[in-house]
Parts: structure tokens; C-alpha cells; sequence
């Protein structure tokens, strides 16, 4: 095998060696941040290259098989590289820069440990994007959840300790709740390879279907706990206010591995073809879709910090791609997948925004009250206006086509009803909402105090955020292209035979 | 032994869920570590189970999956570093809240509110 053949496994290699390298001489010690963060830069600018180098070559040609350590499907761990985990795994890469760069403004020399524990954290994330096996899946959660605990209380403070505490036990409960499900899944179908388990629960007897079926129940919850789906969702605002900054934007696209997981697990095993367990869970998933976006919704109006109102539009994003998922149609699954990276992109945006807009307002922060001037208003007013109109959904931004492609995806009259009326009132109370906060936040000042001793931003910040912000724009001007190839990661994970095909199961029957 | 396994599990799965319920940090992480012991018996016991079988091949007659004796190792590797994290957080948590509640403080016992009120309102 040459370089290119073992291609799939570095976006998982690249962080972890990279992360083990950061706690070695060169990089180790709290005097040597400078070299570690020029490491750090380097390493998620490869991810990124990596992945693009992966969705190319999957675009291009045919979907990547890697079988670690070179044993077979269905024995060993698969590595399973299609449009849908490529273009995730650029989506991580792509953030991971905005995050790594807005924290040399100063977040990283707040222990030492910080770089390496982000690499960890990619690691985690990627690897569950490009897992096509239940219990390595279930690994790579358990590094990304112990990556997120210590980041969630890196330099520490009382607020980021009790949040923690929830957010550790809430989500320790929940890998025991894998577990269950996984020995639940291997009792009943003898596999935990996706494409292997799909292939097999069709011919499963009554009892064993049975099993099956209580094991995907099973893993909706886990999911629907990472994702933060209704009734699941309370640990999400407070965790993610409690985070600081960097770390809440790289937090974001963490629901949207729940998310995923969602799309992958109940599309490809108990998609169209799984017999009598077919899309069991759509009957579930959609009132909880619609209630994940009130709940979100009304979170939105009601927060009374921009880092809290910023935490309810995650539960609305993850509402609205549930939607996507409950359509059931791979126009829809195209369209969510869009929405999903404008959403990830959209929401660090603003957690990062918070954070800026908060350190120039001394004690009030974030929170939406009259307070002494902005000292860099222009800046910090316009990368809000942005943000806003981006996960509000206004044109000319990203969120705007997301949002269109996915009510376009609604067919029947009874699905139309429910998703135009979810995603058009949720859009205006955001609407409202953002104009409130920005209203607070920008015009409303005490007096004309001297804002000069304010401290100033950093450059660094500045470009993490404008990195981010980047990706608005641009998604919409490239939003043809955006969209054909979401479109085509959701007729690949739609099209659960050839993923079989390519794994070279059906031989064996 | 398939019913002394289950009763095992099925009593380790109800003493963790209840320890889990309840306000302190300690009962918590104790009812995660039960939840934790039950939930490898219960993957152990995903191969179906069997007496006198071996995971490996020829050396006897009959043969268990090797497979759930894997994922277990795993779990418990796992776990363990798990139970770790959680209690040196919670000795933290002691020490940075005040107190050793999950949520950082007392709850509000009702029963002492009324029994409060009323010594206040017979003063």
C-alpha cells in the first residue's frame, strides 16, 4: 500500500500524534507556548488539508474503504470515507483554525495543556465522522466527551465547575446508556459493523427484531443527548455559556455529531430496507423536532446573556436539522446537511462575538443592559450584524438558503404545515430577539464615559472571527456548488446497498 | 446461572440508576461506578453465555465470542478512567462550591420553609 491508500485515517492520526507531540520537550513547559501555538497552527491547517485532499478524491471517485490493521469487513474496524464524513470532517478542520486562532489572543496561556486538549477533542470528533463501526464509535465519543470535560473547566472558575459536574455525570450516564445499546445490538444481530448490521436485520427472527429495535431506542437517547434534542437539552445553554469562548465554538459542532449519528445509524440500519423496524424512530423524531424549536425558540427571546441566547439557537439549529432528518427524502437529508454547517459555523461565530463584545463592557459582559460604550463598536457592530442576519436566516447569508432549501424539501401538505410554520416563527422571534440584544448591546449607553481604558482586541481575535464570519458569505455565493455536494453526501448515505456492495458482505451469504 | 446473572445485573442497574438520583456528589459517583460494573456483566453477557469455553481456538471443545470479552476490556479501561475524572471533579467541585451538592448548594427543603414561616409568624 502506498501513502495515498492509508489516506482516510489521518484526519485521526494528524491530531493525535500531534497532540501527544505538543506534551514532549519541544512543545511541553509553560514557557513554551509560542512554539506549541505555531504547532497547533500547522496541525489544523494539515487537517484541513487532509480532508479537503478526502472529499476530493471521494467526489471524484468512488467512496474510501479503510480496514484497520487490515482486517476485514465484518471483523476488524472500518474506517468508511464518503461524501457525508469528508465534508464533516473539513467542517471540523475549518473551525478548528477560527477556534485555535482567536485562542492565541490569550485563552491558550491559561494552562498548558490547552493545544494538546483541542487536538484531542478534533480527534474525538473526526473519528466519529469516519467510524462505520458501533463500538469504535462509541471509543472516539468517550475521547471527544474527556477532551470536552477538561477544556470545559480549563483555567477554571466556580460557574465552569458546577456546570461541569452536570455535564460529566448527565454524560457518563449517557455512554453507560451506549453500552446497554451496543450489547443489546451484538445480542441481537452478532455485528456491530452499520453496513453489516443493516444488511442483517431484514432476516432477523421475532425475538432478535425485537432487541433490535430496543437497541436503536436505546441509541436515540444517547444521540438525542449529544445532540441536545428534546427532552435532552437542558445541560446544553448553561454548559455552553459556562464554556469560554474558543472552547463554546469548538463545542458547536459537537451536537452535530449527535446529529450525524442520527443520519448515519437511522438511515442506513433502519432506513428503507430494515423491514419491519423501518424509520421506527421518524413517528418519535418529529414532535420532538418541533418541540426542540419552541423550546429553543423561547430560550432565544428569554435568555438574558448573548453567550446564553447563542446556546438556545444550537437547540433550534438541532430542531431544525431533526426536520430535515424526519423529511426522510435525500433532498431533505442535502438540504439539513447545508443547514448544518451554517449552523456550526454561525453559532461559533457568535460564541467568539460574545466573548469580545462582553470584554468591553467591564461588568455587565454579555448581558443585555446598559453599559458603558463598545470601544471598537464599528468592528465588533458589524461582525454582529452578520452573525445575526446568518443565524436569524436573512438574506443575502447562509442561513437564508438553508433555510429555503429545507422547506423546499417539504412534500405533503400535512409536512409543509408544520415545518413552514416551525422554521418561519422561529426565524422571527430570532429576528426579534437579535434586534433587541444588538439594540442593547451597540446603542443604548450610560452616558458618555471615557471607554479609552477598555481593553482593546487583539488581532488574533479578530481573525479567528473573521474566519469564521468568512464562511456566511461565502456559502451563500458558493451556494450552488455547497449544495450539489451536500446533495451528493445525502444520496451516498441514502444508498445503503452500495455501501454494503463496497464492504464485500453480500459475497459471504 | 442465567437467572443468578440477570438478578446480578438487573440489581447493580437499579442501585446505580437510584444512587444516580440522588443530591450528593459521593452516591453519584458511587451509582456511575455500579452502572458501570452492571453495564460490562451486561456486555459480557451479549455472546451468550457459556461454561468451560474458551476464546481461543482449539483449546477446548467448545468455544465463547471472543468478541464481547474485547468490547468489555474496552468498557472497563474506559470507565475507569471515567470514574477517575468524575471524582477528582467532584473533590473539586467540593472545594470550589462550598458544598458537595451537584447542583453547588443545598435545595430548598420545603417542609423546613413552612416549619421557618410559622416559628416567624408565632414570634
Amino acid at each position: 500500500m502506498n501513502f495515498l491508500d492509508h489516506m482516510p485515517i489521518w484526519p485521526i492520526l494528524i491530531p493525535m500524534i500531534g497532540g501527544l507531540l505538543m506534551l514532549l520537550p519541544p512543545f511541553a513547559g509553560i514557557e513554551r507556548y509560542q512554539s506549541r501555538r505555531y504547532f497547533a497552527a500547522i496541525l489544523v491547517v494539515l487537517q484541513l488539508v487532509c480532508g479537503m485532499f478526502l472529499l476530493n478524491s471521494v467526489i471524484s471517485s468512488e467512496n474510501l474503504l479503510y480496514a484497520v490493521g487490515n482486517w476485514q469487513p465484518p471483523f476488524g474496524i472500518i474506517l468508511y470515507v464518503d461524501p457525508l464524513a469528508a465534508l464533516l470532517v473539513c467542517l471540523t478542520s475549518f473551525l478548528g483554525i477560527g477556534v485555535v486562532l482567536y485562542s492565541f489572543s490569550g485563552e491558550d496561556r491559561a494552562g498548558r495543556y490547552y493545544h494538546p486538549l483541542i487536538q484531542f477533542q478534533i480527534l474525538g470528533i473526526n473519528g466519529a465522522f469516519l467510524t462505520n463501526d458501533l463500538f469504535n464509535l462509541f471509543v472516539f465519543f468517550e475521547v471527544l466527551l474527556i477532551a470536552s470535560y477538561s477544556l470545559l473547566i480549563h483555567a477554571g472558575a466556580k460557574q465552569k465547575t458546577e456546570a461541569a459536574v452536570h455535564y460529566v455525570i448527565l454524560n457518563l450516564i449517557g455512554s453507560s446508556i451506549f453500552l446497554f445499546a451496543l450489547g443489546t445490538m451484538y445480542g441481537a444481530v452478532g455485528s456491530l459493523n452499520i453496513a453489516d448490521i443493516a444488511m442483517k436485520l431484514p432476516s432477523l427472527s421475532d425475538s432478535d427484531t425485537l432487541l433490535a429495535n430496543i437497541a436503536g431506542a436505546l441509541l436515540l437517547v444517547v444521540f438525542g443527548l449529544k445532540s441536545a434534542m428534546l427532552p435532552l437539552h437542558f445541560w446544553l445553554p448553561k454548559t455552553y455559556s459556562a464554556a469560554s469562548a474558543p472552547i463554546a465554538a469548538l463545542f458547536a459542532i459537537m451536537t452535530k455529531v449527535g446529529i450525524y449519528c442520527i443520519f448515519r445509524v437511522y438511515t442506513i440500519i433502519y432506513g428503507e430496507f430494515a423491514g419491519s423496524l423501518s424509520d421506527f424512530v421518524i413517528p418519535i423524531i418529529w414532535p420532538l423536532a418541533l418541540a426542540s424549536i419552541v423550546a429553543g425558540t423561547v430560550g432565544v427571546i428569554v435568555s438574558p446573556t448573548l453567550r446564553g441566547m447563542t446556546g438556545n439557537l444550537v437547540v433550534v439549529s438541532v430542531g431544525t436539522l431533526l426536520l430535515g432528518f424526519a423529511l426522510r427524502t435525500p433532498e431533505a437529508s442535502g438540504a439539513a446537511f447545508y443547514y448544518l454547517i451554517h449552523s456550526t459555523l454561525a453559532s461559533a461565530a457568535l460564541f467568539l462575538l460574545a466573548e469580545m463584545i462582553g470584554q468591553q463592557r467591564g461588568k455587565a459582559l454579555d448581558r443585555f443592559v446598559i453599559s458603558r460604550k463598545l470601544k471598537n463598536q464599528t468592528f465588533l457592530g458589524f461582525c454582529f450584524f452578520v452573525a445575526a442576519m446568518m443565524a436569524a436566516g436573512l438574506p443575502p447569508f447562509s442561513g437564508f438558503l438553508g433555510k429555503l432549501v429545507i422547506l423546499q424539501s417539504a412534500v405533503t401538505t400535512q409536512e409543509k404545515i408544520w415545518v413552514y410554520s416551525a422554521l418561519l416563527i422561529s426565524s422571527l422571534v430570532t429576528i426579534i430577539a437579535f434586534s433587541r440584544a444588538g439594540t442593547t448591546l451597540f446603542w443604548r449607553h450610560a452616558g458618555n464615559k471615557d471607554v479609552s481604558d477598555s481593553p482593546d482586541l487583539t488581532s488574533w481575535q479578530k481573525v479567528g472571527v473573521l474566519i469564521l464570519l468568512a464562511a456566511g458569505p461565502l456559502l451563500a455565493l458558493g451556494g450552488e456548488h455547497m449544495l450539489a455536494l451536500t446533495g451528493v453526501a445525502a444520496n451516498e448515505l441514502h444508498n445503503v446497498n452500495a455501501l454494503i456492495e463496497l464492504m464485500g458482505l453480500r459475497g459471504e451469504q | 446461572m442465567e437467572l443468578l446473572y440477570v438478578i446480578c445485573v438487573g440489581v447493580l442497574t437499579f442501585s446505580g440508576i437510584f444512587l444516580c438520583l440522588r443530591g450528593r456528589t459521593f452516591p453519584v459517583v458511587v451509582g456511575l461506578t455500579m452502572l458501570g460494573y452492571a453495564v460490562n456483566m451486561f456486555l459480557f453477557s451479549s455472546g451468550r453465555l457459556n461454561l468451560e469455553g474458551a476464546a481461543i481456538l482449539g483449546m477446548a471443545e467448545q468455544y465463547a465470542d471472543p468478541l464481547p470479552q474485547a468490547l468489555v476490556l474496552t468498557a472497563i479501561v474506559i470507565g475507569f478512567a471515567m470514574i477517575a475524572f468524575v471524582v477528582i471533579l467532584s473533590m473539586r467541585a467540593r472545594a470550589d462550591l462550598g458544598s458537595d451538592f451537584v447542583d453547588g448548594r443545598e435545595p430548598v427543603d420545603a417542609r423546613k420553609l413552612v416549619e421557618r414561616n410559622s416559628r416567624g409568624q408565632a414570634e
